[in-house]
């Protein structure tokens, strides 16, 4: 007969019960604000499906205390029997839409181009502008930051006025490759930091120029922060409002300016309210979902240096 | 900010012919004569001196983008190799000039003016005037000392977001889902939330928010009632926004850390609590001050939400400066008095800022 020599004292019993319970307050803590952050995400969904008296009663959960109904994607000519027939409100939509992808894909594109070479040069020459080195020429990009939007708006206003830019698409990505540049040489910075200089005159030995060098060479390994930067662009230009309100009138409005002028008007019903507010936040939420991996890169070559 | 990366240094033999420097020159002094006299007619025009037949100031910019064109250029006729590199630097710097500090000069002079777009009698000079109006102008004091307590809020959102990132560092499971989840908010237009959220959801009647108070007891929920709760209310919907943005650069810091130095805390016998007051949050220190001045600064330009769920309301409670001069240009088109008011706001951001920089650096530096 061998007899159990080790015992778990009953300390050791307590620690796992506190193991337990702490693993429980982890995942309740995690799980609740999972539902802070989706729940709005949810009810806009299922909203764009219920009918009047759906609304009313607070009815949450589809099939099983309400019927979905196609009523508010057919008022925005986007259900199955609409999708076809002709329908103003999608053709406004769509024509939104259109100009949001345009503004915002273009502006990111410039940003992105413009910011990734001064971010190079910055980190790998020595400038003097006048009284300003490196340092001064990065904080004078970085500065930016700083500028509200709110001081440049109305000075833009005028001039575009008189430069028949207001109500463009080209007015909008000017300003908006302003408003993402800072953010975009920021990150570009980080990356070609990490890059070792050695790269470069490997290749510059080998006979490249130094642009040459920068395309072949260094380009390519930067290419994921770029891409990171190009898509923390996209997220702030498509969801920019205030410049959009502003500049824009009938023919370049974006997809915010139009979710905005319906909530304004008041018999606009809810479920139409939600089927666009939807459509407006979808693709965002793909691009959440899929390039998530890319945003956090983004954000965090900012935080560590 | 930062120190650079390593830089270059490369070493080339330029043959420039004089014959290309003189081409470089004549192609940026003659697109800028070019530039000259193009703004000279249209200048002229304006003046009522002239009729050219402009009818917009286009053409002054089309011999913008072309001397721009010409000056990057020139540079690499001109200096060679160096101005290769500077080619790197100068398209940027132009744009942001053109783009930032043309309009700031023009701002300044439109602020010094009385100028009513929508009336016939164009821009006058009323020198101080607008001053004396920003003066004795309550509500825009209001919403200066709002942007005070919508920042103060950032101490909480900064809170909040350090919870988060700590539980996303510590050992669960479905880690990529709730990363996605958190993350979620951050990617949503404030002009979708504001309607999500503030619209729908805190809707008095039919909200779910609304239910779920008066399930906890609160009789007649309303969220924009009080100029309080309605600021508080405006605060809570902003940081739904945002705390993701503040909790992956956290998360990033956290990241960073290297494992043994808690490890070695806990060797010493630190227990959780202070492993991470002692251990854990000094070494997030610069993470944490990087991230709440960022934070500050875009907080500075929150103005979506406000325009969108309250227009300012209840009596210009909740109004956030770039909300004010929104509405102060939209209901009456005063493009003068708003720039006035927008270019005090820059003035105040900028000393602000500059002093919280100044502060936190004296703070942050480590002691020993």
């Amino acid at each position: 007969m061998s007899q159990q020599i080790f015992y778990d004292s009953p300390d050791d019993f307590a620690h796992k019960a506190k193991w337990f319970s702490g693993r429980v307050a982890v995942y309740a803590a995690l799980i609740l604000w999972a539902i802070i952050c989706l729940f709005p995400i949810y009810w806009t969904i299922t909203t764009s499906f219920k009918m009047a008296p759906d609304v009313m009663r607070g009815n949450l959960i589809p099939f099983w205390d309400y019927q979905p109904k196609w009523l508010g994607w057919r008022s925005l000519g986007l259900s199955p029997d609409t999708i076809w027939a002709d329908s103003t409100v999608r053709d406004e939509f769509v024509k939104r839409f259109y100009n949001s992808v345009i503004t915002a894909l273009s502006a990111s594109a410039l940003a992105v181009g413009l910011g990734s070479l001064a971010a190079y040069g910055l980190s790998r020459f020595s400038y003097r502008f006048g009284f300003m080195r490196n340092s001064d020429i990065s904080f004078f990009f970085l500065s930016q930051l700083i500028l509200p939007p709110v001081v440049l708006a109305l000075p833009f206003l005028v001039l575009y006025k008189s430069l028949a830019l207001l109500d463009t698409r080209i007015g909008l990505i000017l300003l908006y490759t302003l408003t993402v540049l800072p953010i975009v040489i920021w990150i570009m910075r980080d990356q070609f930091a990490g890059i070792p200089k050695e790269l470069e005159e490997a290749a510059l030995v080998d006979g490249l120029s130094i642009w040459g060098a920068f395309a072949t060479i260094v380009l390519p390994i930067a290419l994921p922060g770029m891409v990171a930067a190009f898509i923390l662009s996209l997220v702030l230009t498509w969801n920019e409002y205030f410049f959009a309100a502003l500049l824009t009138s009938t023919h370049a409005n974006t997809l915010p300016v139009m979710v905005a002028s319906q909530t304004g008007s008041q018999g606009i019903s809810w479920w139409s309210m939600a089927a666009l507010s939807f459509a407006a936040i979808v693709p965002l939420i793909v691009i959440g979902i899929v390039l998530e991996r890319f945003i956090i890169k983004g954000m965090a070559a900012g935080a560590v240096k | 900010m930062v120190e650079q990366g390593d830089y270059l240094h490369v070493v080339t033999t330029d043959n420039l012919s004089g014959r290309r420097m003189a081409i470089g020159r004549a192609m940026i002094w003659g697109s800028a004569g070019f530039l000259a006299v193009i703004a000279l007619a249209q200048t002229l025009q304006e003046t009522g001196h002239v009729v050219f037949g402009f009818s917009t100031w286009r053409p002054t910019l089309y011999a913008y983008v072309l001397w721009a064109i010409c000056l990057c250029w020139g540079q690499v006729l001109i200096r060679g190799e160096r101005g290769k590199r500077v080619l790197f630097v100068l398209p940027a710097a132009l744009f942001v000039i053109s783009m930032v500090v043309f309009p700031l000069l023009f701002g300044l002079v439109i602020a010094f003016s009385d100028w009513n777009l929508s009336s016939p009698t164009g821009r006058t000079f009323n020198g101080l005037d607008n001053i004396r109006q920003m003066w004795t102008d309550d509500f825009y004091w209001n919403a200066l000392a709002n942007m005070v307590r919508y920042s103060l809020a950032i101490i909480v959102e900064y809170a909040i977001a350090f919870g988060l990132a700590l539980l996303l560092n510590s050992q669960i499971r479905a880690r990529k889902f709730f990363r996605v989840a958190f993350l979620m908010p951050l990617m949503l237009s404030p002009v979708a939330v504001s309607w999500m959220i503030g619209k729908s959801m805190m809707e008095v009647r039919f909200g779910p928010l609304a239910r779920l108070a008066r399930e906890l007891g609160w009789e007649s929920p309303s969220f924009f009632g009080s100029p309080e709760m309605a600021r508080f209310t405006i605060m809570v919907m902003d940081a739904w926004t945002y705390i993701p943005f503040m909790m992956i650069m956290i998360l990033a810091g956290l990241q960073a850390i290297p494992k043994d130095i808690q490890e070695a805390a806990k060797v010493d016998g630190a227990r959780a609590w202070r492993g991470f007051w002692e251990v854990t949050f000094p070494l997030m220190l610069p993470v944490s001050i990087t991230v709440i001045l960022i934070r500050v600064i875009f907080k500075l330009k929150l103005a979506d939400i406000i325009i969108n769920v309250t227009s300012g309301g209840p009596g210009g409670a909740t109004d956030s400066v770039t909300s004010f001069i929104f509405r102060e240009y939209r209901d009456r088109s005063n493009v003068g008095y708003g720039t006035l008011l927008a270019m005090v706001y820059l003035v105040v951001i900028v000393i602000a800022i500059t002093l919280l920089m100044k502060l936190t650096d004296r703070w942050a530096r480590p002691r020993y």
